[in-house]
């Protein structure tokens, strides 16, 4: 067919699209020349140079959630550990503060019992005192009384048994109704 | 049916020997038709012609460096994939913008499916410019055949073709004696592992497949292809213009038909288009590969 075609051509119009025209092959060459050094000088190192920062940027992605996961795994086992150390200290902050109650109860408990001891003893000596006081001025008042009775029994008739009786009877009432409110002093006086 | 059978890539190439001898006989009558310029005046159909392919001077006359129409389309086309390769790769950013991503693909199809898939990570990035320029230059050169105004590929005169062909031929010999200095030759020519007595018959047979067919089948599938897909465009739509403004009465109704088929064949060009610069960079990726890969 493309002999038919040559045969053709070259027969009608005398020109061989066979044969190359030397223009034809120069503009062909620098047409090459021009986009071969367009691709390879520019297009392609660019290309090359986007690819690689695209690499870049992917791997650096990958390396920066890499390290985000590393971070917050860290932040995690901190924060656990902050977690567990406080429970602890709260735990022996429970314990201080319950030792604490009981010692101070205990302390209080004790000064209680102290001072209901010295109360109690304080009561006992103020006894004792008054009883010592009411015991000197009853053995005061039981001489007085027994001088008043015997000057009573030496200024009457001592012969006259109805009225030394009748004294007797007298100051006894007199001594009862003055003594009244001191009565008991009375077995102090008895026991004199 | 005649321009499937011609354009498609391999069998432009296999089907003169595959095709039946009455078929092919036709076709050629087809083809041979196209390629005569029907004689001129008023009223008469005007078919295209092989001068086509070769415009009047407009710079340069007489001398080596003669620049007519399609070398200005040539530059042309040049001129718009640096721009839009410039402009696309202008900021490259990581996220890329929607020019970004479209240099990007066109660029990663390149390395990826055809540099990297066939020669592997290392080889794939030594060969890359040189794929990448191929592809293209074959692609932008071969669009601005279905651009209105343009109208004829950059790729279907020779000299580009031709050129692509000898870098591809110079390459894969390149690539494979800097592999193995002296080993090279030796080992495509007699390949081992083949009885001694069989080299009679090998060895002429890697010769012309290796060293002769590669360049040509590369130069000629491509140019061909452009040269097909120009001359049925211009078939179809002078037809178009003649039925409707010469031809009388119903015969205007084949106007329509002939412009459906120039509009379909004109998507189909496109196809063609990324086919063959995909077929080119594809190609030479596996002579390299080749080449590389002999056993030494």
């Amino acid at each position: 067919m493309l002999h038919a075609v040559i045969a053709a051509a070259t027969e009608e119009a005398a020109r061989n699209p066979l044969i190359p025209e030397v223009y034809d092959i120069i503009w062909s060459l620098v047409c090459f020349v021009v986009i071969l050094f367009f691709f390879w000088k520019l297009v392609l190192p660019r290309m090359q140079k986007l690819l690689d920062d695209r690499a870049e940027a992917i791997e650096g992605n990958i390396a920066k959630a890499d390290d985000a996961q590393r971070k917050a795994e860290a932040a995690l086992v901190q924060y656990t550990a902050q977690l567990a150390e406080a429970r602890t200290e709260a735990g022996q902050i429970r314990d201080q503060a319950r030792t604490d109650g009981q010692r101070i109860v205990a302390e209080h408990k004790e000064q209680a019992t102290a001072e209901a001891g010295r109360i109690a003893a304080s009561a006992k000596s103020q006894i004792e005192a008054e009883r010592q006081a009411a015991v000197v001025s009853l053995r005061s008042e039981v001489g007085t009384l027994a001088i008043d009775l015997a000057s009573g029994v030496i200024g009457e008739s001592l012969s006259d048994d109805a009225k030394a009786s009748a004294i007797v009877d007298r100051f006894l009432a007199e001594l009862e109704a003055s003594e009244a409110p001191s009565h008991a002093a009375a077995p102090a006086a008895g026991k004199i | 049916m005649l321009y499937s059978v011609v354009n498609q890539p391999i069998i432009v190439v296999a089907r003169a020997e595959l095709t039946a001898p009455k078929q092919e006989k036709a076709l050629l009558e087809i083809a041979v038709n196209l390629m005569v310029p029907s004689a001129t005046g008023d009223g008469e159909f005007h078919g295209p012609s092989i001068n086509e392919f070769f415009p009047d001077v407009i710079f340069f006359a007489g001398t080596n460096f003669e620049i007519n129409r399609i070398i200005l389309i040539r530059f042309l086309a040049v001129a718009a994939l640096m721009l839009l390769f410039w402009l696309g790769t202008r900021r490259m950013k990581i996220i890329p913008t929607r020019g970004q991503s479209l240099a990007e693909m066109g660029l990663d199809f390149v390395r990826v499916n055809i540099a990297e898939d066939l020669l592997g990570k290392k080889d794939g990035k030594r060969f890359l410019p040189l794929l990448t320029t191929i592809f293209f230059m074959v692609l932008f050169m071969n669009i601005t055949g279905i651009i209105p105004f343009l109208n004829i590929a950059g790729t279907s005169v020779i000299g580009v073709p031709l050129l692509l062909g000898v870098i591809s031929y110079g390459t894969f010999i390149y690539a494979g004696v800097r592999k193995s200095p002296g080993n090279f030759f030796r080992n495509s020519l007699f390949p081992p592992g083949v009885p001694k007595g069989l080299y009679i018959i090998v060895t002429p047979i890697e010769f012309i497949s290796t060293f002769l067919v590669r360049p040509v089948t590369l130069t000629l599938r491509l140019m061909m292809n452009m040269v097909v897909g120009h001359l049925l465009l211009v078939l179809f739509f002078s037809a178009t213009q003649f039925f409707f403004f010469t031809a009388d009465g119903g015969f205007k109704l084949f106007g329509a038909g002939t412009l459906v088929f120039g509009f379909a064949f004109t998507l189909f060009e496109v196809l063609i288009a990324v086919l063959q610069a995909y077929i080119f960079a594809l190609l030479t990726a596996v002579y390299i590969q080749l080449a590389l890969a002999e056993e030494h």
